[in-house]
């Protein structure tokens, strides 16, 4: 028997991709689809994806062959709510850049993981507004200089990771372009969990932030994420000050919890919509 | 408890609405608190789980919208509630609802603005918000109660039009029209029409386009729809540069209200075609009228009146007819003159359109005050 070559076009509309050449999306696309594939997935019929404004929304639309909605900037979550709580037994799957997910649409973030929302939230952190040019993000590292903070971003970026530790997430990582391995086995992972799920893919935008700090291209911007890489099992025996400048990767959280979905359930007695 | 029963009922408006809404089929409510509007979140709360339905109150009116939109794809009738300021935050997702031909409701029972202003009082301010408030191109369909009987009757109608035109529909209530308590008859089933949104065949592909109204699939039925804000071809392709595809796209979307406006619009009239004095009113101020041209026709003024229950598209034939006839057009509202400019615009020149304006601690236009306005004008 011949062993089935794993194929991305499968699940792609024949269309070209918009991407900038090295951009960390194409990693994330190929990640998640190999995902999909290992986990015997021959298609994305049982797939919703939501995405808002951003290159990284434009993962899902309308390039995978799915039912995608490309909403407005940052209410991706908010639309994958309504969504999920009609057709419980959809796999949900959020599509957002760290602009779309932490910046404008921080507070449907928190309240998903609040509510435990039966979803998976992959944000790609490119660290910077891209599709704009290149401005200042929630997630730019400190005294970076972007088209909006010409003498160095004076603001500390957010650990949204973490954040989604606390809000009550039921799984949360963070891994970059560096860690492909890692990212798909954490979505093959996720895909078969419940709850909350989110996963940050730390990624290069060679077109913006890249050239602005003075990565010549996007292979240099991978290298130096996995040279900034701290796996989250270290962080505690590190200090404070070392830590400074680096990413921390790996799994942040991993629980059972009962979801949005079983809790209306268990409350209201139903769990699908009638007609 | 399941349907509520055909009877005679004593109901806020609030209610009427909530249970209109859940005639009508809706089996998906999210919202956020707000005065005036909040009984219906509260309502839809308690019933909706007793029909298999759901109700979430959300973090902010945004993602109340947003809710709503998504569990409209997944193939729920969906609705939403709010006052002004919620209805601001609500406008960007009422556009690409508008773009998306998503049907879904949203009511905006109002409250005294500009901004917080006096929140617990009526006002009839967002009369050009529910026409205009998201950005570019866009028809809007606004229906406008004055009756708990109505908050019932025209949320059905609002659910069937936009089941039929796969857009957005407006509710423009008022405080006092929400809060008030009156009796009202709830129909039997089969007396009410409900209208569905039209489903594809199993091999259609086309959801944007090259009908009038296409037809809508649901999320997870196998489809593979791309819905997206953006420009797209009649199959939800992107395309974010092309002229010509913006341009068929954006014109059907106008167009496919516009090209109705006789079917959508609905007036009541009274002697509108044959009178000296008319009024063209909504909401609650419509209430202070029909005793207001009683009185002036009592003492020898040949008045009459148009009362909109669709304020958008705005049926300005009836205007212009109106006008046709009468010297003076009176335009009573709780606001600083936002329906009079397009009373007067409707009105070609025929008539002198005069406003009769009246804001702040939920004061409404009396009748008095109206028989005032139609005597001065006569004279």
């Amino acid at each position: 028997m011949v062993e089935e070559i794993f194929s991305i076009r499968k699940y792609l509309r024949n269309l070209k991709l918009p991407f900038c050449p090295g951009c960390g999306i194409f990693t994330v696309m190929n990640s998640f689809l190999r995902a999909v594939h290992n986990l015997g997935f021959e298609n994305l019929k049982s797939f919703v994806f939501c995405s808002g404004i951003g290159c990284s929304s434009w993962i899902s639309s309308p390039y995978f062959i799915a039912d995608s909605i490309h909403t407005i900037h940052g209410r991706s979550i908010p639309v994958a709510t309504g969504v999920k709580l009609v057709r419980p037994d959809l796999n949900v799957v959020v599509f957002g850049g760290d602009g779309d997910i932490v910046g404008i649409g921080l507070s449907h973030f928190i309240h998903a993981a609040r509510r435990n929302l039966d979803i998976l939230v992959i944000m790609i952190n490119n660290m910077v507004y891209g599709m704009t040019g290149g401005q200042v993000a929630p997630t730019t590292p400190f005294g970076v200089k972007t088209t909006t903070t010409p003498y160095g971003a004076f603001e500390h970026p957010i650990d949204a990771p973490k954040l989604a530790v606390t809000a009550g997430a039921c799984y949360s990582a963070r891994w970059t372009t560096a860690h492909p391995k890692e990212l798909r086995e954490s979505i093959e992972k996720t895909l078969r969990m419940k709850g909350f799920r989110f996963i940050e893919v730390v990624s290069q935008c060679p077109t913006t932030i890249g050239r602005r700090m003075g990565f010549k291209n996007a292979g240099e911007m991978v290298k130096w994420f996995k040279e900034k890489a701290v796996p989250v099992e270290q962080v505690e025996k590190m200090a404070e000050k070392e830590l400074e400048g680096k990413i921390i990767v790996g799994e942040f959280v991993e629980r059972e919890k009962p979801t949005l979905t079983e809790n209306i359930q268990s409350r209201m007695g139903r769990l699908r919509i009638e007609g | 408890m399941k349907m509520v029963k055909p009877g005679v009922y004593f109901w806020q408006g609030n209610e009427a609405c909530a249970e209109g809404a859940i005639t009508a089929g809706c089996r998906f409510f999210a919202g956020y608190p707000i005065t005036p509007a909040s009984e219906i979140a509260e309502h839809m709360a308690k019933r909706l789980p007793q029909i298999g339905g759901i109700a979430i109150q959300m973090e902010d009116e945004m993602a109340s919208i947003g809710a709503v939109i998504g569990a409209s794809w997944a193939g729920a009738k969906a609705m939403t509630a709010t006052s002004g300021p919620g209805f601001s935050l609500m406008q960007e997702s009422i556009g690409y609802a508008f773009m998306t031909e998503t049907p879904c409701v949203v009511v905006d029972v109002q409250r005294l603005g500009p901004s917080t202003g006096q929140a617990t009082k009526c006002g009839q301010g967002d009369v050009m918000q529910s026409r205009w408030g998201t950005h570019g191109d866009h028809a809007a369909i606004v229906l406008a109660p004055n009756s708990v009987q109505e908050m019932f009757d025209l949320t059905i109608k609002a659910f069937n039009l936009a089941e039929k035109y796969r857009t957005p529909v407006i509710i423009l209530a008022d405080a006092t029209i929400a809060h008030m308590r009156e009796k009202i008859t709830v129909p039997s089933l089969e007396e009410i029409e409900i209208i569905n949104r039209k489903k594809p065949e199993a091999d259609e592909k086309a959801f944007f386009g090259f009908e009038e109204v296409p037809p809508m699939p649901a999320v997870g039925e196998g489809f593979n729809v791309p819905v997206t804000g953006s420009t797209h071809n009649e199959y939800g392709i992107r395309f974010t540069a092309d002229p010509m595809v913006h341009r068929k796209l954006v014109e059907r979307l106008n167009s496919k209200i516009e090209n109705h406006v006789e079917e959508i619009a609905e007036v009541e009239t009274y002697n509108f075609d044959d009178c000296k004095i008319g009024i063209v009113s909504f909401g609650c101020t419509s209430r202070a009228v029909p005793e207001a041209v009683e009185e002036a026709e009592k003492r020898g003024v040949k008045a009459g009146y148009i009362r909109l229950k669709t304020i958008w598209p705005f049926p300005e034939k009836k205007v212009e007819i109106m006008a046709e006839k009468a010297e003076t057009i009176i335009v009573p509202e709780i606001n600083l003159k936002q329906l009079f400019y397009e009373v007067e615009r409707a009105s070609k020149g025929l008539a002198k359109v005069v406003p009769l304006n009246k804001i702040g601690g939920g004061e409404l236009i009396t009748p008095e005050e109206l028989l005032n306005k139609i005597l001065e004008a006569a004279n």
